[in-house]
């Protein structure tokens, strides 16, 4: 029997493997796609809030601050693209900028540290290519940028190095209570667990509501972005937001830690649970609202347009992390919405101590791996890609030439503690494919090394999800004479 | 030292190294990413190359060839497989590959020739669903014509750029279903013989003026929704029809691959996405030239290599004399109904007894006349039966035209016989 199972492979159940996995104990991950960080985590604005949005007092406004404070040092140990460039909320109006007072001194209450208002000639001086009609601005020097889906990515990894199994493709069915804990029923078999921690994200209604009795909802909403070329990347040098509105925080403009500008969200209802789809009248209100705050951005760079889906809960204004009230044992993560990614180490922590405060004995293991490096080629100097590609000359063949991605990195990826099994899981670990071109020159690459390094049929290589075959087949002569 | 270093061993980078080596250049260097050269030649195993150059037609990699064994006669070196990660204003190029790890070339003269790339659905921000199935129509290419697999079964083609429509014909013949061609211009944009042969020949339908605004299924595609558009190309509701298919293939434009060259400080051309060059191809940096999709985006390989041989022949010159060319210097402007011209900047010193000017017009224009002006006044005038935007058009100006308009700006501009 395990210790506990995490269902779900997001940020928030990689922070908890992370986190649980300083301890002895047995514990298991439970993702129902084929991959970690498949979710929300990897369509959102890759961003971590200072925390003064989240109303003082609620967990949003304690895991924010706190999880922010830790994110620094665990990107640094963990090896995660991190910068703390700092935020703008910028005020339209003379509204706005009592909007403003309102934010600056809910942030103060909430501990946010380095907090200022900005007049228009301070903000003009931080971001010149802001619209005229800012006439002034919160700045929170403690906001910062990463990559949110290395971030989970990392975090799994070490935890799977500290002994965490994980089991992706398996998506639980059934939950029962059986004696000393749990009986779960997946996709890839069923496990007994003492300890339950719902973290499925989009999903940790459903997976409560097998457990327990029904005690919120998840009514997501979705948010649409572009993603534009690095030469847009320094349109903006801080997360720029605009003063929230009752529908959220707004379409923000920023830079990406791989160099590009973000743009987005808006926000609308999905027509499903999972429902990523764009939409021509959501990105066109994007782009509407993102002039807004930065006239200039250049829409003719964008590379790539998304939409993610936020777990909010039905009518709470806080995230749920408690232990459900008539199924002691089981305990929900749910209605991270944002700053879920800001607060999930803090979240992590909290879990730990609701187990703990369930029963469960933390015992610190004598080792911890509590480190993690690869090898980003592009970032070496001359001296170092020298010396690299002489020991391993695969560091020496560039695959995606937008990023320069070598095929030592592929490979890198390929073989690590969570290997992938799509072109998109390769993109995730080692960024081949995510520049100007998307991969179409390094996809047929990308694709060829899956297949040799995992040993599968060209027929099974996925582009992401379960599902999503690339090739149908061999064309009639099969490739025979052309190579 | 490198008397010379192409970057990119594809159509232009051929032809201009082998030109420089015939024009008496000792030691040149070809640099190709790919593991062959050839380029995008390699896999367009279709024919219909070669027409103006060769006076034949072959298929793209026998077009390939030719240049491959033209090299063989040569003390030309190539390094394949290798990529280049920086170029300086000294001309030190960075490369690194597999073979030699990480190297630094010093050059007397360089020559860009990387080629293009293939705008993107999120360069045009086709609104729907993520799924896979959704390829560029070049990368549809090589998968099929170089890796051997096939990508789909039914398949929708948004684009009628050149490479689309010639996927359209092959995907048919590999037993696929193309149900149709979608185009957002009121007109196609690769050339008519393309249309023909492509499209008219298997039945596949070309809607003009529509676009797709919705695409469907979760994992893989399994409908594309497409309306028409109005004159200011936007979808006209309740005009939508739905195909099922499970693969997307996009034409939609080419981009010259300029990160190099930007990084280099190289003046770029906003229309052409290329760098801004002189009549011999030579750009806003001494010692650097640029041919072929790198510089403006071709129809067909014959005038990339004409392009290529300008450029491996003024390489050589400049490597000859130490110095670039000087006097005055004549810029070219594009007027209405041009998008864009190249070369962009003339400089009398250098301009042969005739210099070609490339263009595209930015419509469909019947009998017309392309009117050259000199600051103002009608210098020439050239006739055409019929000028699109998917067809490349060149003008031919002797050498004593320029000298009439000496020092003035060159405007060309398109004037529509009335009808």
């Amino acid at each position: 029997m395990l210790d506990v199972a995490i269902i779900g492979g997001g940020i928030v159940g990689a922070a908890c493997a992370y986190e649980l996995s300083r301890y002895r104990l047995s514990v298991a991950v439970l993702e129902r796609e084929n991959d970690v960080a498949c979710g929300t985590t990897k369509a959102n604005s890759a961003i971590l809030h200072a925390g003064y949005d989240p109303p003082p007092g609620t967990l949003m406004a304690r895991l924010n601050v706190e999880g922010v404070r830790l994110a620094e040092e665990l990107c640094r140990k963990l090896d995660v693209p991190y910068r703390q460039c700092g935020s703008l909320v910028a005020a339209f109006s003379g509204e706005d900028a009592g909007l403003l007072r309102t934010l600056y001194s809910r942030g103060v209450e909430n501990g946010v540290p380095g907090l200022s208002l900005l007049d228009a000639a301070q903000v003009r001086n931080l971001e010149p290519n802001l619209s005229p009609e800012v006439v002034g601005a919160l700045y929170a020097p403690t906001a910062a940028i990463v990559n949110p889906w290395e971030y989970a990515l990392a975090l799994a990894e070490t935890a799977v190095r500290n002994g965490v199994s994980l089991h992706l493709n398996a998506g639980v069915t059934a939950i029962r209570r059986c004696e000393g804990g749990f009986e779960l029923d997946t996709a890839a078999g069923r496990f007994w667990a003492r300890y339950v921690l719902n973290a499925a994200g989009l999903y940790s209604d459903e997976v409560h509501n097998m457990a327990a009795a029904p005690a919120f909802r998840i009514h997501p909403d979705r948010g649409e972005y572009y993603l534009l070329d690095k030469s847009e990347g320094e349109r903006v040098s801080h997360v720029v937001f605009q003063c929230p509105t009752r529908a959220g925080k707004g379409t923000l403009v920023a830079p990406t830690v791989h160099g590009n500008l973000i743009v987005g969200p808006n926000n609308e209802p999905p027509r499903e649970r999972d429902d990523t789809a764009t939409t021509a009248g959501g990105l066109e209100e994007v782009m509407r609202l993102a002039r807004k705050s930065v006239p200039s951005i250049n829409f003719r760079e964008s590379i790539r347009n998304f939409a993610g889906v936020r777990a909010a809960a039905d009518g709470a204004d806080d995230f749920i992390i408690a232990e459900a009230a008539d199924t002691p044992g089981l305990i929900d993560i749910a209605g991270i919405k944002s700053p879920g990614l800001s607060a999930a180490p803090a979240i992590a922590r909290m879990a730990a101590e609701l187990l703990e405060g369930c029963g469960l004995r933390l015992v610190k293991k004598d080792f911890f791996i509590d480190t993690r490096r690869r090898v980003r080629f592009k970032e070496l100097t001359c001296e170092e890609k020298a010396r690299l590609t002489e020991e391993n000359p695969a560091y020496g063949r560039v695959i995606c030439r937008c990023e320069t991605i070598t095929e030592g990195e592929i490979l890198d990826a390929l073989r690590g503690p969570i290997p992938p099994c799509s072109v998109d899981g390769v993109k995730r670990r080692c960024n081949a494919g995510m520049g100007r071109c998307q991969g179409g020159f390094c996809g047929p690459r990308v694709f060829e090394l899956l297949a040799r390094e995992r040993g599968l049929p060209p027929e099974e290589i996925l582009q992401d999800r379960a599902g999503s075959y690339i090739i149908t087949g061999k064309t009639k002569m099969g490739g025979a004479g052309l190579v | 030292m490198y008397d010379l270093v192409v970057i990119g061993g594809g159509p232009a980078g051929l032809a201009a190294a082998v030109q420089a080596y015939r024009e008496g250049l000792e030691r040149v260097l070809i640099l190709e990413r790919d593991r062959e050269l050839g380029g995008i030649l390699n896999q367009c195993i279709h024919n219909g190359f070669g027409l103006h150059y060769f006076k034949e037609e072959l298929t793209g990699p026998e077009y390939a060839q030719r240049f491959v064994e033209m090299l063989r006669d040569t003390r030309i070196e190539v390094r394949s497989d290798t990529m280049v990660l920086e170029i300086t204003p000294d001309r030190r190029v960075h490369t690194v590959s597999r073979a030699d790890g990480y190297r630094v070339l010093e050059a007397k003269a360089v020559i860009l020739a990387m080629g293009c790339r293939e705008r993107t659905r999120g360069a045009v921000a086709i609104p729907g669903t993520r799924p896979a199935g959704i390829f560029t129509a070049g990368t549809a290419q090589r998968y099929l014509n170089i890796e051997g697999y096939m990508v789909g079964r039914r398949v929708l083609i948004l684009g009628s750029g050149d490479i689309g429509l010639i996927m359209a014909r092959r995907m048919t013949l590999e037993g696929a279903k193309v149900l149709a061609c979608v185009e957002l211009m009121p007109y196609s944009g690769g050339l008519t013989r393309n249309i023909v042969q492509c499209l008219h020949d298997y039945d596949i339908p070309l809607y003009l003026s529509h676009t797709i605004v919705d695409i469907q299924g979760g994992r893989r595609v399994e409908r594309a929704v497409v309306a028409r558009v109005d004159e200011d190309r936007r979808p006209v509701p309740g005009t939508e029809m739905t195909f099922d298919c499970d693969t997307i293939l996009l034409s939609v434009g080419l981009i010259p691959e300029n990160e190099l060259t930007r990084r280099a400080g190289i003046e770029i051309d906003r229309r052409t996405n290329g760098a801004v060059v002189y009549e011999n191809m030579e750009t806003s940096m001494p010692g650097v030239f640029a041919c072929g999709n790198v510089v403006h985006v071709h129809d067909l390989v014959d005038f990339v290599t004409a392009e290529g041989q300008r450029a491996g022949a003024a390489a050589a010159a400049y490597v000859r004399k130490g110095a670039r060319a000087g006097g005055s210097v004549t810029e070219v402007r594009a007027g209405g109904g041009v998008s864009y011209t190249v070369p962009q900047r003339i400089r009398m010193d250098a301009a042969g007894e005739r210099t070609e000017l490339f263009f595209r017009v930015n419509r469909v224009c019947g009998v017309s006349t392309v009117e050259v002006e000199a600051d103002g006044n009608r210098i020439a005038g050239f006739p055409r039966e019929r000028l699109a935007p998917g067809e490349m058009e060149r003008i031919t100006l002797p050498r004593q035209l320029l000298e009439r308009a000496a020092g003035k700006d060159l405007t060309v501009s398109i004037k529509e016989a009335q009808t």
